[in-house]
């Protein structure tokens, strides 16, 4: 697949934000989640939020989403304030939330059931996205019949055929092997690539959020907060086999764990 | 994005095909081996005989016959599944709709639960000589009888499935627009629809155990009337005939059931996505 | 069920339905329900009766002889069902038809064999019991996870070491819980006995007593039936969770 040879940069321009939060807090009773976070998600880029687990990641992500009322402050996307779930957003989850019952195609179109797409519709449009995530003739299988990375890829195609602008992505990655996480890793440079999507994705592995994100937010725990934005800027045209190798890449990685180191026990 | 796992085709077994072959015809072999040990048993145990009230396998075998051929047995039956069939499909809709109602809401969960797990652990059997001075010795009480019975357990299943809903999958319904009504039909219903079943058969069984209850202990109709009047007349093997036929009844229509649930619900019996 | 920010506690709402019969009682509807403040008055006026005491010793009686021969037989006949295949394949076809076939149907045939008395009470309550206890015995023997077996092994344990040190402590969660379920169905199974043969216990005092239409007595003796019952479950449910905390580490 085509890498980001030729993705175009336009440098120092400071790029529309599709998604930002404003001074949200998230109190779950006596426990402060988030507090007074503020962060803009510039348009068709990916931005990874880092932290260590219980920092508050995916509470932040399912706030953007619409799935929790946050405490205070508010979440735009696209200028217009989220109430609640709706069509410019798309949900991808750590443990793929696939219903067992249901083939790979019906997984896959259940976005495009829900918002009333008919039947032969929604099965061509999902069919299209099987084959895009490589899953092409595992459309009539079960999700237990696939390892745990078909399965995700599964999470994606069905996030991805709803067409939303911005894909929430909670450590997706996380519950597969290493081998296909590298490849997950080079597919989403790809779809970021081709896509006009903005990404948020959510990660506990320096490694990965430095390798594929535009930007990213590390945030701190107790309290909740963002420590500091990092934008790798010098080695992303450099292809995907490159990357790991990038002074910048490993100077970057090494700056993260720097600060993070003091807050793992 | 390009292919995933080349190697990997959808469906192609493990292995060689053919090499898991003679296992199933084992698993027969014992089962028959089984059933011919115990009716073995039962026929010498019968022979010596270890009570005169212990007719041998064979002799109730006849009677079975016997009383299929001159029809007594399909008589009876017709008169015993009636209870059996109206309570169970009032505790199958009755008990699954409370379910749903309790699983759904904290208030009907707190209000309904008790009443249910109280009933679930007691003796309901204890009820039935005030049901009979309530309601007669008619249809009516059998009915109630089974539904007693069968319901708790039904609605207890159907409850618990509906809480246990993984969380994750109603919030990815949520997140990809579905209306609360699609959210149970079609994420909390399935999800729960094992565990529903699984009640369903239990409830079943103890419906079983209920329609016969009713039979010996309120009036003799039916199957009970057969048990109990050969008992009276001393006639054994006709007695233990009709009880080998109410068992052999209720065990097949479970495996029915089952059966049937595997059919209906291909993705499911396979089991939950877990690693 | 949260009311104002307090929690209502879990059977709270038993109160509730305590008030409704009361209201439907004092109403007068029917007959058959009275006042629930006058079945509780009853209610202490029965068990002070030596007709009642008898009953809930024989009932005990039983109870307990049931349920010890089912634990008894039902345990080690699991373990052996588990840990030995041909033994499983023989067995386990008619574990399963006993354990959903209506065992009502038997009672009948006990009370030919062994008479219309304790014994056959004794067996009913067996019965009811002890197909799950197996069940669950083989269960708790067949999750056994073989990398601690193989520990004990390498470690130089006996056979007998790894049966009362592994196997035992390893499958007694699932065997715990069968023992729950037994014991529940075993007083299903008391009664149910004692309805039928109905010359012992409290078969044969519901048999006065619907005789007599003794309404409030009825109830009194249900209310102390289905309070025991339910205290029963709810202690050993207490106990499996106590001695089982680790069954969900393992
Ligand atoms: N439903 C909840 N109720 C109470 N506390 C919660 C809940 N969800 C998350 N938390 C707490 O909020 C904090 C942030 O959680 P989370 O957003 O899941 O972190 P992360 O995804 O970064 O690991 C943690 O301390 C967690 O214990
Ligand atoms: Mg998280």
């Amino acid at each position: 697949m085509d890498m980001s040879q030729t993705k175009t940069v336009v440098v120092d321009t400071v790029p529309e934000s599709a998604v930002s939060t404003r001074n949200i807090s998230k109190n779950y009773g006596e426990v402060e989640a988030l507090r007074d976070l503020s962060l803009e998600f510039p348009r068709g880029q990916l931005i990874s939020l880092l932290g260590p687990s219980g920092c508050g990641k995916t509470t932040l992500l399912k706030i953007i989403a619409g799935l929790l009322e946050p405490t205070s402050g508010e979440v735009e996307v696209n200028g217009k304030t989220v109430t609640g779930p709706g069509p410019d957003r798309a949900f991808v989850f750590q443990d793929f939330a696939l219903l067992p019952w249901a083939s790979v195609i019906r997984n896959v179109s259940f976005g495009l059931e829900m918002r009333g797409v008919a039947k032969s519709e929604r099965e061509d449009i999902a069919a299209r996205y099987i084959k895009e995530v490589g899953l092409g003739g595992f459309e009539n299988a079960y999700p237990h019949e696939l390892s745990g990375g078909m399965r995700q890829r599964v999470g994606l195609a069905r996030a991805l055929s709803v067409d939303a602008e911005v894909l929430l992505m909670d450590e997706p990655f996380s519950a597969v092997d290493e081998q296909t996480r590298r490849k997950f890793q080079e597919d989403l440079l790809g779809l970021v690539q081709n896509e006009n999507k903005t990404f948020i994705f959510v990660t506990h592995s320096i490694e990965e959020a430095v390798y594929v994100s535009d930007q990213i937010a590390i945030l701190l725990p107790r309290p909740s907060r963002v420590h500091e934005i990092i934008r790798p800027s010098g080695f992303r045209e450099k292809g995907a086999d490159n990357i790991r190798r990038d002074p910048e890449y490993l100077d970057i990685v090494d700056q993260i764990w720097a600060s993070l180191r003091t807050y793992v026990e | 994005m390009t292919n995933a796992e080349p190697t990997a085709v959808p469906g192609a077994p493990f292995g060689a095909p053919g090499t898991k072959r003679p296992l199933p015809s084992r698993a027969l072999v014992l089962k028959i081996v089984s059933a011919l040990i115990l009716f073995g048993a039962w026929e010498i145990a019968g022979r010596v005989p270890v009570s005169l009230a212990f007719p041998t396998f064979l002799e109730s075998m006849g009677a079975l016959f016997r009383m299929a051929v001159d029809g007594t047995l399909w008589t009876a039956y017709a008169e015993t599944l009636q209870p059996l069939a109206v309570g169970v499909a009032i505790s199958a809709v009755l008990g699954i709709a409370i379910g749903l109602w309790v699983g759904l809401s904290d208030f009907f969960d707190w209000l309904f639960s008790p009443i249910f797990i109280v009933m679930q652990a007691a003796p309901l059997a204890a009820l039935i000589p005030l049901l009979v001075l309530a309601y007669g010795i008619g249809l009516t009480s059998k009915v109630l009888v089974v539904c007693i019975m069968a319901m708790p357990v039904i609605v207890l299943n159907t409850a618990g499935a509906v809480r246990n809903t993984p969380e994750s999958m109603k919030e990815m319904g949520k997140a990809f627009l579905a209306s609360d009504l699609s959210i149970i039909l079609k994420i909390i219903i399935p999800a729960a629809s094992p565990v529903i079943f699984a009640g369903l058969r239990l409830g079943i069984s103890a419906g079983f155990i209920g329609a016969i209850l009713a039979e010996l202990k309120i009036t003799p109709t039916g199957v009970g009337d057969i048990i109990t009047y050969s008992r009276s007349i001393a006639d054994y093997p006709s007695m233990y005939a009709a009880i080998f036929s109410i068992i052999l009844l209720a065990v097949l229509f479970l495996n029915l059931l089952e059966k049937t649930e595997a059919v209906l619900f291909k993705g499911n019996q396979r089991g939950y996505v877990s690693d | 069920m949260t009311l104002f920010g307090y929690r209502l506690p879990g059977m709270s709402s038993l109160i509730i339905w305590g008030l409704l019969w009361e209201i439907v009682g004092q109403a007068g509807l029917t007959f058959f329900i009275p006042p629930l403040s006058e079945v509780v008055g009853t209610l202490i006026e029965v068990i002070q009766t030596a007709a009642f005491q008898k009953a809930l010793y024989e009932t005990a009686y039983a109870f307990i002889a049931g349920v010890f021969f089912a634990i008894v037989i039902g345990i080690p006949t699991g373990i052996l069902m588990g840990k030995n295949r041909l033994l499983d394949e023989l067995l386990l076809p008619w574990v399963n038809v006993f354990l959903s076939a209506p065992l009502t149907a038997l009672v009948p045939v006990l009370m030919v064999l062994f008479g219309f008395g304790m014994k056959a009470i004794i067996i009913t309550t067996t019965l009811f019991a002890i197909w799950i206890i197996i069940l669950n015995s083989r269960a708790g023997v067949k999750q056994i996870n073989r990398s601690l077996v193989e520990m004990a092994h390498s470690f130089g344990a006996s056979p007998v070491d790894a049966f009362f040190k592994i196997y035992f402590w390893a499958a007694l969660p699932e065997i715990l819980g069968g023992v729950r379920i037994g014991i529940i169905r075993a007083v299903k199974g008391v009664i149910i006995g004692q309805l039928l043969i109905s010359i012992v216990g409290f078969g044969a005092l519901f048999e006065l007593y619907s005789a007599n239409f003794l309404m409030g007595h009825f109830w009194a003796v249900l209310i102390v039936l289905f309070a025991l019952a339910f205290t029963i479950s709810e202690f050993l449910a207490y106990l499996e969770r106590r001695v089982s905390y680790y069954a969900a580490k393992r």
